[in-house]
């Protein structure tokens, strides 16, 4: 069973996004601010790591700076699941190494499943 | 570019105007003044000059009055360009408020109903009615939103329209300290309340818009009580002067205003860096609101408060007096 790590600071979508995964035969592991998700990725080392951007305690860009800056995380793929949607941001986020950029107004439930799940395909 | 495009463009009163900034802190239009000022000068003085080749004195004075002019212009023109500068971050801040704060419950409330219709949850009502209760309370969170920005508008074009009546201030907080005894408790602080012994209800009889001053008070409760970290305790303080007003005053012993953002702290939009590290659900709206909804009840509104030790917060709105 692959392991996805859902850092990301606003409860209820913790809860929609992890029951649909769940369903799809993942593990889930859910951290509510920037440093417990880093601390759970470096634990865990998951197959795949969904990350908001405004988070508390550690924003998600440091999050995924100090993420490839570590030999044991560098190669986790991070898809960015995030409502800020600026070009500068989107630059940023992919300059540091993010796999796919999501912003969560624009997407249904279902196709934010079907990229997380081709990226665990690919 | 259209000739009235270029027309617009030229125009700076109707660009100082779009910026709401005043005529004589606007950049464009000071730029132009000192362009005029600086041709005018140079005609005078060429004249001047050749009037008066025998008292240089007399030039020489007139340029100094002149130049010393032009600082003056030149530094509203600093001032002006830092106006902008301040417009144009809480324009960018209204967008970012906007697009994090209300985008937020748009997609709980969104990712909700996808779930839903998506016949995952068909074998559990339970699951549905979680789902459910969601989008309902996410619908709740943008409306509140909404309600907040229309209030900022509101404020900003002087029509905030309130509905003075009686209010008993002391019913309306107390009903507010029940209304937050269940985040209170969940979040391991202690919220009380001190009144003065004497409780009878004209001591406490304010002229205001209840609904308004309600959410004034609301929005003081709630930074008090979230703004502890870890838990602590809230102590709401009435205190009647001399039948004159009534002040009330918020404590807590929380995070507290760092000293060097405590002046911006009423600011709309506003959220200090220590906040902002571990709160990111807020909008910087809620003291906006209350500062301008206590002063248009007759009232005044502050507050102390020391990083790491605490804040309190206290406004006072006038008595009715018995007619
Ligand atoms: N009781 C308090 N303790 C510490 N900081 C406070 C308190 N009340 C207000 N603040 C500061 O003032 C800012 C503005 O408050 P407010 O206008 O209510 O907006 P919001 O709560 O949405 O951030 C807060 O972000 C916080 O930085
Ligand atoms: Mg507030």
């Amino acid at each position: 069973m692959k392991t996805i790590l859902f850092i990301e600071d606003e409860p209820t979508l913790q809860k929609t996004v992890g029951q649909v995964l769940e369903q799809e035969d993942y593990e889930i592991k859910s951290a509510l601010d920037g440093e417990i998700g880093l601390q759970l990725a470096k634990k865990e080392k998951p197959d795949l790591i969904l990350l908001d951007l405004i988070l508390p305690k550690l924003d998600g860009f440091r999050v995924l700076e100090e993420l490839k800056k570590d030999e044991m995380t560098k190669n986790i793929p991070v898809i960015v699941l995030t409502n800020l949607e600026s070009e500068a941001d989107v630059e940023r986020a992919m300059e540091l190494g993010a796999t796919t950029y999501l912003v969560k107004a624009n997407y249904e439930l279902e196709e934010v499943i079907t990229k997380i799940k081709q990226v665990l395909s690919s | 570019m259209s000739l009235r495009e270029v027309y617009r463009q030229l125009n700076f009163f109707e660009q100082c105007r779009k910026n709401r900034i005043g005529l004589w802190q606007c950049p464009i239009f000071l730029f132009v003044l000192i362009g005029l000022i600086i041709i005018g000068t140079m005609l005078g003085i060429y004249f001047i000059a050749n009037k008066y080749t025998q008292s240089p004195e007399m030039v020489a004075l007139i340029i100094l009055a002149v130049t010393a002019f032009l600082m003056v212009v030149g530094y509203s023109v600093v001032q002006g360009f830092n106006r902008l500068v301040e417009v144009n971050k809480m324009k960018s801040e209204f967008v970012s408020v906007a697009s994090h704060q209300l985008r937020t419950p748009l997609t709980s409330l969104k990712w909700s109903l996808d779930m839903l219709l998506s016949g995952r949850l068909n074998d559990s009502w339970e699951y549905q009615l979680e789902q459910l209760k969601i989008a309902k309370e996410n619908n709740q969170r943008m409306i509140d939103l909404v309600n907040d920005l229309l209030d900022v508008s509101r404020i900003e074009d002087n029509s905030l329209g309130l509905r003075p009546e009686r209010v008993n201030l002391l019913d309306l907080v107390q009903n507010l300290i029940s209304k937050y005894a269940f985040l209170a408790k969940a979040s391991n602080v202690s919220l009380v309340l001190e009144a003065e012994e004497d409780l009878s209800a004209d001591k406490w009889e304010i002229f205001v818009d209840p609904k308004r001053i309600k959410l004034a008070i609301d929005n003081l409760i709630n930074n008090a009580v979230r703004y502890i970290h870890g838990g602590g305790m809230v102590k709401i303080r009435l205190k009647n002067n001399k039948n004159k007003s009534v002040r009330c005053e918020i404590e807590d012993n929380g995070v507290g205003v760092p000293k060097k953002e405590q002046k911006y702290i009423f600011q709309k939009f506003f959220r200090s860096q220590n906040i902002m590290k571990y709160q990111t659900e807020g909008t910087g709206l809620g003291l906006f609101i209350a500062k301008a909804v206590v002063e248009a009840s007759g009232g005044k509104i502050g507050f102390q408060s020391q990083e790491g030790k605490g804040s309190t917060f206290w406004f006072e709105l006038p008595i009715k007096s018995k007619t």
